[in-house]
């Protein structure tokens, strides 16, 4: 699917903006790959035993598939509030710089901080990738309107793969139910390897998955936040660590 | 209806841990935009951080897995992430083959093994 030209009386309107956004879920291969991992979550929280409109307005409220996943394992594996809302806090803090630089793609100065809310709700790792690849064919004074269509139309996806992957939980055979389970690791695995953006990325995501079965066994609630923070400040010392030979080099 | 819901409680609880933890980084970023670089070294490691953070996830949900999943041995759940993982990097880091490949070696293998 190609996007009208940024002069075309296409973009006349926000509504209209709004309709592209809307459609160009259908030009992504990450809203696939979205569907994989919300069919995945809604099994997960079935199995986890949660409701299914729990698990709706996670997806609504929340929007981010990791939080909701450490929501659901921790607090269906008997975890405190405390001790979710914890690990929780940590791994969005992943958001804050992916806000940070895609609002000014679309800011223009008539741009109130009100206008953005919604955008900045949106913001998740796949909106954050494909506004890089879509924006640039938007005019700029659409940009929100265009952002608002294609969240709200990847939320809607999510909503509908949430709602089938529940039921098909409670139905499946236990050998295709463990195969919808299996889809979440899958597809966050190989996402976050594909954004992998520097050395420090790739050391963090590969001593996360192997820091975390030694910190399990200290059992303390908070495993996930243990092995996140030793393995991503090893991988920030090494990037540190070659950046000064780098430097010293030249 | 109730069905539907399950009980407030559980709903409270999702506030509390899972949505306001979350939003509050990205109204932060809304408030607080304008003046960090994107760039920054703080930024670098925060962003190890949160991959690291997800890697555990990813690790928790194969070492320690969730109902019917738990039914499949551990060696075919990780024969299945890393056969999916080289159909990832032979196909150009496509995320879909690795997803495809991954799911082929986890049910097929439970298949044959009854």
């Amino acid at each position: 699917m190609a996007l009208p030209s940024l002069d075309s009386p296409q973009w006349q309107t926000s509504f209209r903006a709004f309709l592209w956004g809307a459609r160009s879920i259908g030009a992504t291969v990450l809203t696939l790959v979205l569907f994989a991992t919300y069919l995945g979550i809604g099994a997960l929280a079935h199995d986890s035993g949660f409701s299914l409109g729990w698990t709706l307005a996670s997806t609504a409220f929340v929007w981010a598939g990791p939080a909701q996943i450490i929501v659901i394992t921790t607090l269906g594996s008997g975890a405190t509030v405390l001790q979710s809302a914890i690990a929780v806090t940590v791994s969005a803090i992943r958001l804050f710089p992916m806000v940070v630089s895609v609002l000014p793609l679309m800011r223009t100065e008539q741009t109130k901080r009100r206008h953005l809310i919604l955008v900045a709700h949106l913001t998740a790792v796949t909106l954050w990738v494909e506004c890089y690849r879509f924006l640039p064919q938007v005019p700029r004074n659409r940009r929100i309107a265009f952002i608002h269509g294609l969240g709200l139309g990847l939320v809607s996806v999510c909503l509908i793969a949430n709602t089938i992957g529940y039921a098909l939980a409670a139905n499946l055979t236990p050998l295709l139910a463990a195969g919808m389970l299996m889809l979440t690791p899958l597809a966050f695995l190989f996402s976050t390897a594909r954004n992998c953006r520097e050395l420090a990325d790739v050391i963090a995501l590969v001593l996360g998955l192997l820091l975390f079965p030694l910190a399990a066994m200290l059992n303390s609630g908070v495993d996930i936040l243990v092995s996140g923070v030793a393995a991503g400040t090893i991988a920030y010392a090494v990037h540190r660590a070659r950046a000064g030979i780098v430097r010293a080099r030249a | 209806m109730t069905g539907f819901i399950g009980d407030w409680h559980a709903l409270a609880i999702l506030f509390v841990a899972g949505v306001i933890p979350n939003q509050i980084w990205r109204m932060l970023g809304l408030w607080f935009g304008g003046g960090i670089d994107e760039n920054s070294e703080l930024l670098v490691w925060v962003r190890a951080v949160a991959t690291a953070i997800l890697a555990g996830i990813i690790a928790q949900i194969v070492v320690q897995p969730p109902g019917a999943l738990a039914s499949v041995p551990d060696w075919l759940r990780y024969s299945a992430v890393a056969a999916g993982f080289v159909a990832f990097l032979l196909a150009r880091k496509s995320i879909f083959a690795g997803v495809i490949v991954g799911e082929v070696v986890v049910i097929a293998g439970k298949y044959w093994l009854g």
